[in-house]
């Protein structure tokens, strides 16, 4: 049975080399090479396991033979697309303040490097993450083993297919210019039916599971797969000049692409950055802090409030364009709307905490995941504040914006995400316990202060520069050129390549942590040891 | 009284939910701008993209210059002042993709076109540094060294109107005269590529004898933004919504 993968997989190989026989240019022609051998390599991978599904099956006695392997795997490309898509991130700010840095070559200036640090961290991390949480998460509250036997494996090795024709066209030039999604439409096909092949394994894990309600945490991650199947659908249906080039004119043009985007594209935060992340807060924060959820009531009014008003946000990244003022008004109210889903969920995870503050003090994952929903809040607040006009007017195409993606992406996804890895990296690994906790304490602080050195330069340098676009002198000329305004973000952008920096070290301290963890290996460091406060002895004067 | 756990034991039931919910503000949103005839703008001189601008603009989109620079002029009196006329809907209803973009890293560029010469933005893309010392732009100098490719440009008109952007049977035809004519000012084409394309500018845009370079095709482009509608007769009052 499990050999009939081969079908599919011998078909992607004939598909890829018809592409790459035809190409009308190198991309394609190098796209189509990689498609075939992603078939090929695929069918003598499954030979070499001797159809093996994910791990050998064990008996388990009184248990569920999960398949972790796909989960290890996810672990890895994880922790590998993480430093990658931070340390682009780290190129490209250093770009912003030293443009020498652009080396005047094609494949390395800005415009292209700046799609693969966004698609890199969001899609090739975030997916990453949110692929591996989401099969450990369905398996382990539904007691059952992830369904659809090759498919898992299929679904991750499909996706890092996609994530590779990504982020190598955008740096050959291929991009639709959609922010957010910009590759071309072959690569999205792919992504397409890799994704319905995802939906299908989630659900039919649920099918299988063994408790007759479905945990909280699953309905975030379904939401979150149909939503983004939908959304990415609609926003990159596409013309392809020819069936073998790489370019592709988008269906929609003007005002009516501009608003069908930015409902992806705030959606993209919506269901990919926030719903589906807040499934992995449902299930590892009670998890770590070994308490359960705050409020079931309030999980049910969170989940439908927060994915019926998102969706509805889009227009604020429109305001005063030529988009009709309907819209945009429309946009802006359901925006301010959105906070209240949004601070309901930050209450429902960190009450989660009730009765387990103290162990914020020992336990460092959890404080990674606790600080994670207090920058969620944060961002979440910062949110309907920037999508109201009149404040809109000021932060829209500066770096506010930048910062305040930037407080929800490092504060909120990825601390979550460190989170997430650190639960699951002794445990996939069958470790005692993961090689260092003082190290992950020390990822916490450099990560901390990397986004308090990123989100304060950001804001200081968006409305400054905000400002001075604005500015009139006393005779009523403007009173700055534009250039003079980007020479006053030089020591903006140092600061805020100095908070990069220290992001991605976390980022490499929290990469040797899981490596050592995988290798069995366990930290010679002093223990984290819940000390009671010492008894107050002399009286109050 | 309503009982969740039903949906909570149906995940078909759950995905339907799910659906109905996050369908709801897309269909409100979006759906009507394709019919409301008041999203659009009636203007006169908006044209599609002559090929050779075409090409310029898929330059444009290849090396992520939306990243940096905005084409959308807001209606506020600074903006109005820096960069002119506030934008209107009607001059991106060709765009496959609209190029709004997001960020003002660099200046808005709508109405880029004709404000600079030729000469500027080829030494401007080649070392921006070379005329504005504040900049923090990429230098393009290969774009001056590479020559265009076009042998597919009818393609790419094809694909464009199978999109909806009115290029007609004869403008396909021409598409690559038409192309070669716009760098070669005079060329016999010029007065078929005008005719085609009204007010299309042929000039040597990188004044560098030979064929066409990307160089070219970008300035093409960068000249055009913006340059479509004639503003002196075009009256707000005719589109209050």
């Amino acid at each position: 049975m499990t050999f009939l993968v081969f079908l599919p997989l011998g078909l992607i190989s004939l598909l890829g080399l018809s592409l790459a026989a035809g190409a009308d240019d190198a991309v394609m022609y190098g796209h189509g090479l990689l498609m075939a051998a992603f078939g090929f390599l695929g069918v003598f991978w499954v030979i070499s396991r001797d159809g093996d599904i994910g791990g050998p099956a064990k008996a388990v006695p009184g248990g569920v033979n999960y398949n972790d392997a796909v989960i290890r795997a996810g672990l890895i490309a994880s922790t590998f697309w993480g430093v990658v898509g931070f340390s682009v991130g780290l190129v490209i700010a250093l770009q912003l303040a030293f443009p020498v840095l652009n080396l005047d070559l094609p494949w390395t200036s800005f415009g292209r490097l700046r799609p693969l640090h966004t698609s890199a961290v969001i899609f090739a991390f975030g997916g990453n993450v949110l692929m591996m949480t989401s099969f450990h998460v369905v398996q382990r509250t539904c007691q059952a083993r992830l369904a659809g036997g090759w498919a898992p494996w299929f679904v991750f090795w499909g996706y890092q297919l996609f994530l590779l024709m990504a982020a190598s066209g955008y740096v050959l030039g291929v991009t639709q210019s959609k922010e957010y999604a910009e590759p071309e439409w072959y690569a999205d096909l792919w992504l397409t039916v890799v994704w319905v092949v995802y939906l299908l394994v989630f659900l039919g894990t649920l099918w299988r599971r063994k408790e007759p309600h479905i945990y909280v945490a699953n309905w975030f991650y379904l939401a979150f797969i149909v939503t983004i199947a939908m959304l990415h659908i609609i926003n990159n249906l596409a013309m392809p000049v020819t069936l073998t080039s790489t370019k592709s004119y988008v269906l929609f043009a003007g005002v009516q692409d501009a608003l069908t985007q930015w409902w992806y594209g705030h959606n993209a935060v919506g269901f990919f950055l926030t719903a589906g992340f807040l499934g992995i807060m449902y299930y590892y924060v009670p998890k770590q802090a070994e308490r359960p959820i705050y409020s079931y009531r309030l999980s049910i009014v969170h989940f439908w409030s927060l994915i019926f008003i998102y969706i509805w946000a889009g227009p604020h990244h429109l305001h005063y364009t030529a988009l009709p003022d309907w819209a945009q008004t429309l946009g802006m109210t359901f925006s301010i709307m959105l906070w209240m889903p949004s601070w309901g969920g930050m209450i429902n995870g960190l009450m989660t905490l009730s009765g387990a503050w103290d162990k914020l003090r020992t336990d460092p994952i959890l404080r990674l995941l606790a600080i994670s929903i207090a920058f969620y809040g944060m961002s979440t607040f910062e949110g309907p504040l920037m999508s109201i006009k009149a404040v809109n007017g000021l932060s829209h195409y500066t770096d506010w914006t930048i910062g305040h993606v930037h407080s929800g992406a490092l504060g909120w996804v990825g601390m979550v995400s460190f989170g997430a890895i650190y639960f699951l990296a002794p445990r996939m690994f069958a470790s005692e316990k993961l090689y260092s906790l003082r190290l992950v304490s020390a990822h916490f602080w450099l990560a901390t202060v990397g986004i308090v050195l990123y989100a304060s330069a950001m804001w200081v340098s968006g409305i400054m520069q905000g400002l001075m676009w604005r500015a009139y002198d006393s005779l009523g000329f403007l009173e700055y050129s534009f250039a003079e305004t980007v020479e006053a973000m030089h020591p903006f952008y140092v600061i805020r390549a100095l908070g990069g920096l220290l992001y991605v070290i976390g980022g490499f301290v929290m990469a040797w942590n899981v490596y050592q963890t995988a290798k069995g290996r366990i930290r010679d460091e002093r223990p984290y040891e819940s000390t009671p406060a010492a008894p107050q002895t002399a009286p109050a004067e | 009284m309503f009982d969740h756990s039903k949906i909570e034991k149906n995940s078909i039931l759950m995905l339907i939910g799910i659906l109905i919910v996050v369908s709801i503000g897309g269909l409100v949103e979006i759906a009507p701008l394709f019919y409301l005839e008041s999203t659009i703008e009636k203007v006169k001189g908006v044209r599609p993209y002559t090929p050779l601008e075409l090409a310029g603009r898929n330059i444009y989109i290849r090396e992520g210059c939306y990243n940096c620079h905005s084409q959308m002029v807001r209606p506020f009196r600074d903006e109005v002042e820096r960069y002119g006329h506030y934008s209107l809907a009607a001059e991106s209803m060709y765009d496959h993709p609209f190029q709004w973009g997001s960020k003002r890293t660099g200046p808005d560029l709508a109405r880029v076109g004709a404000k600079y010469s030729d000469e500027w933005h080829k030494t401007h893309l080649i070392d921006p540094r070379a005329l504005v010392p504040e900049s923090v732009m990429p230098g393009y100098p290969f774009l001056a060294e590479t020559t265009l490719r076009y042998k597919d440009i009818e393609d790419h008109l094809i694909a464009n109107k199978m999109v909806g952007v009115p290029y007609d049977d004869d403008m396909i035809a021409a598409a690559r005269a038409d192309l070669e004519a716009q760098v070669d000012p005079d060329s016999d084409g010029v007065e078929g590529l005008q005719a085609r394309y009204p007010g299309a500018q042929a000039r040597n845009f990188d004044a560098q004898p030979g064929l066409p370079t990307e160089m070219d095709a970008l300035i093409a482009y960068l000249q055009v933004l913006g340059t479509m509608v004639d503003f002196k007769a075009y009256k707000a009052e005719d589109n209050y919504r």
